[in-house]
């Protein structure tokens, strides 16, 4: 009897203990699930929930990686270890081993607390319920460790994990019902919470609030710091970098939200899998860059002038706010997560243009706030029901209007 | 109780639990989300509603065959606001700092829903002393809640208990700050407030499943 069979009949065995649903969940995470129907003719999707998220996962990956290395290169490019890698994505200032351990050894903690903490609450709360595991945190769990500065302590992101899970979807019903993106309700929470970690200029480089610590009480050190893009440009200061390095990626920012490059190589994948909805990604892009054009148009007609507080921003060229910040990998990974999106076709371009559109306007008015894409697909997935039904109301009475001028 | 009859004791008792104003009914969030950021004036409001409702009700129930059904809404209103203007005045000559941190929201005593929806709902159909009761059990659910809330959004926001540093100084680092806790600014925020209220109605509705609606 193998491993496989001697598992299920484990299951059969212990159907109606309290902690089954715990077990099984391990069981379908390494097996398909062995029930299958037999009656009537079906057709056979090889798409289940689960390989829908492993393939979002596989996209993330490369994103991940890169932030690992971006992670060390900006703390030795700080320190003064490595020279800037300016210009070429393969160069070998970036792509080191002692960038990569840098970052590793950082980031492999966040992501274990947010899978380890966000598995522990849905077996929780599969086990309270009686029903079987659900797979809507493997994405999650995922995506939090790529949207949080590198420095961020762990207990701060455990406790907005337990937040985001319990109060962004298990109150909803669990998977498949919540109304917010649950990554996104744990960034929004730890960015209300605790502000001092999430912006400002010291924690986007790993070991720079450590450093600004140690020197307080009296090392002798040099500060380090890195400011992102969006909070020098809110500032009215220069950013200082190239826009190449803004798409390769080789800037301080959240975990795995740098590259453009290989969010963009993501989301072509998630296209061609046909999992990640295009006509969100484009209409997104399409927002950003209609308002992005109409802030320039305000700036050149000079209706602003430089001593505004909004000239900074309003100021970028409009194509640059797609490469900064964490606009790119909001569109691609979040923005078109099924549940929360929209589902009409029609509905999904309004939707993402609105995505769009109200990041750049966040972005620009509210200084406080750089990241307007979290708070802007935040609100469009409260409005994404609305959108839809009105959309399929809209296509009501088409054809209503359709069938009387026939029967008449 | 001996002082009170099963009936009457029923009065207070209800809308402590499971007939809670703000849990239950869900009347009277616009205040408990304003005013628990901090405890005391939590505390402030709850003695302020309590005073306005218990002596309201009385008077409602005085006046409740000589009003005409016609403008009962307005003679509650002037009652209200005769009642609120009375604890606008004491908070302002003997809590001037704490009416201030109150502010507006002890003039919009008149508009808790809960105030109205008791003299309506009790005080016009009860005799005074039943009507005291009523008004009284129903603030102090009101109340309960109101400093539950506080309670934990003051200790979890600013770290302090009515003021009292309980978890240590953040900015000395001592206490539990020593440790790398840090206060949660989120909780100071009206959000915060709801998603508290919501998390006491999940807890109330698991422990007493009659009150889980269809």
């Amino acid at each position: 009897m193998g491993l496989k069979e001697s598992l299920h009949n484990f299951k059969e065995k212990n159907k109606d203990k309290k902690w089954l649903p715990a077990f099984s969940a391990i069981h379908t995470f390494l097996y398909l699930p062995n029930e299958t129907t037999h009656n009537g003719t079906h057709i056979k999707a090889a798409d289940d929930l689960k390989r829908t998220m492993n393939t979002v996962i596989m996209a993330m990956v490369p994103c991940l990686i890169f932030g690992m290395f971006n992670a060390g290169y900006q703390h030795n490019l700080q320190v003064g270890d490595v020279q800037a890698a300016a210009g070429s994505f393969f160069s070998s200032e970036f792509w080191t081993m002692a960038n990569f351990m840098i970052g590793f050894w950082k980031i492999l903690p966040l992501v274990i607390v947010s899978y380890g903490v966000g598995l522990g609450i849905e077996f929780i709360f599969a086990i309270i319920k009686g029903h079987e595991v659900e797979e809507g945190y493997l994405v999650t769990g995922m995506l939090v460790p790529l949207i949080v500065p590198v420095d961020i302590p762990l207990w701060m992101l455990a406790v907005a994990v337990i937040f985001g899970v319990v109060i962004g979807k298990e109150v909803f019903g669990g998977t498949g019902m919540n109304i917010l993106n649950p990554a996104l309700t744990i960034r929004a929470f730890l960015f209300f919470a605790y502000p001092t970690w999430m912006s400002g200029d010291k924690v986007w480089v790993e070991g720079a609030v450590e450093r600004t610590n140690e020197i307080v009480a009296g090392a002798n050190l040099d500060a380090i710091s890195g400011e992102t893009i969006l909070g020098s440009l809110a500032q009215g200061k220069e950013a200082g970098y190239e826009v190449m390095d803004m798409f390769l990626g080789f800037i301080p920012g959240s975990v795995g939200e740098t590259s453009t490059l290989l969010i963009l190589l993501g989301g072509l994948f998630l296209i061609f899998a046909k999992i990640g909805s295009w006509r969100i990604m484009l209409s997104s892009a399409l927002g950003a860059i209609v308002m992005g054009l109409i802030f320039n148009q305000v700036v050149d007609s000079g209706w602003i002038t430089e001593s505004s507080k909004f000239y900074g921003l309003m100021s970028t060229t409009w194509w640059h706010h797609l490469l900064i910040g964490g606009f790119a990998f909001g569109t691609v990974f979040m923005a078109t997560d099924p549940v929360t999106a929209s589902q009409t076709n029609k509905g999904k371009w309004i939707y993402g243009f609105l995505v769009g559109f109200i990041s750049i306007l966040i972005r620009v008015f509210n200084p406080a706030y750089p990241e307007g894409v979290m708070l802007a697909i935040l609100l469009m997935n409260v409005f994404a029901p609305t959108i839809d039904h009105y959309v399929v109301q809209g296509n009501v009475k088409q054809r209503m209007k359709r069938l009387k001028a026939k029967t008449a | 109780m001996g002082l009170l009859s099963k009936k009457d004791a029923a009065l207070i008792k209800d809308p402590l639990a499971d007939n809670n104003p703000i849990t239950i009914q869900v009347l009277g969030i616009c205040s408990a989300l304003a005013i628990t950021a901090e405890l005391e004036a939590a505390i402030v409001m709850s003695v302020s509603v309590l005073f306005v409702l218990g002596i309201g009700n009385v008077v409602i129930s005085l006046m409740r065959n000589i009003i005409p059904s016609k403008i009962r809404i307005i003679v509650q209103l002037i009652v209200v606001a005769a009642l609120v203007i009375i604890v606008d005045q004491v908070l302002k000559a003997f809590a001037y700092e704490l009416s201030k941190t109150l502010s507006v929201f002890v003039g919009l005593i008149i508009t808790n829903c809960i105030i109205m929806g008791r003299f309506e709902a009790f005080a016009l159909g009860n005799g005074p002393w039943r009507s005291f009761l009523d008004g009284i059990g129903n603030s102090l659910g009101y109340g309960v809640i109101l400093i539950i809330v506080a309670f934990f959004r003051e200790l979890l926001g600013a770290g302090t208990l009515l003021g009292i540093k309980v978890l240590g100084d953040p900015i000395e680092k001592t206490g539990v700050y020593k440790y790398g806790y840090e206060n949660n600014g989120f909780m100071l925020l009206a959000p915060m407030a709801l998603i508290v209220v919501g998390i006491i109605i999940w807890v109330q509705r698991t422990r007493n499943k009659a009150l889980i609606e269809d």
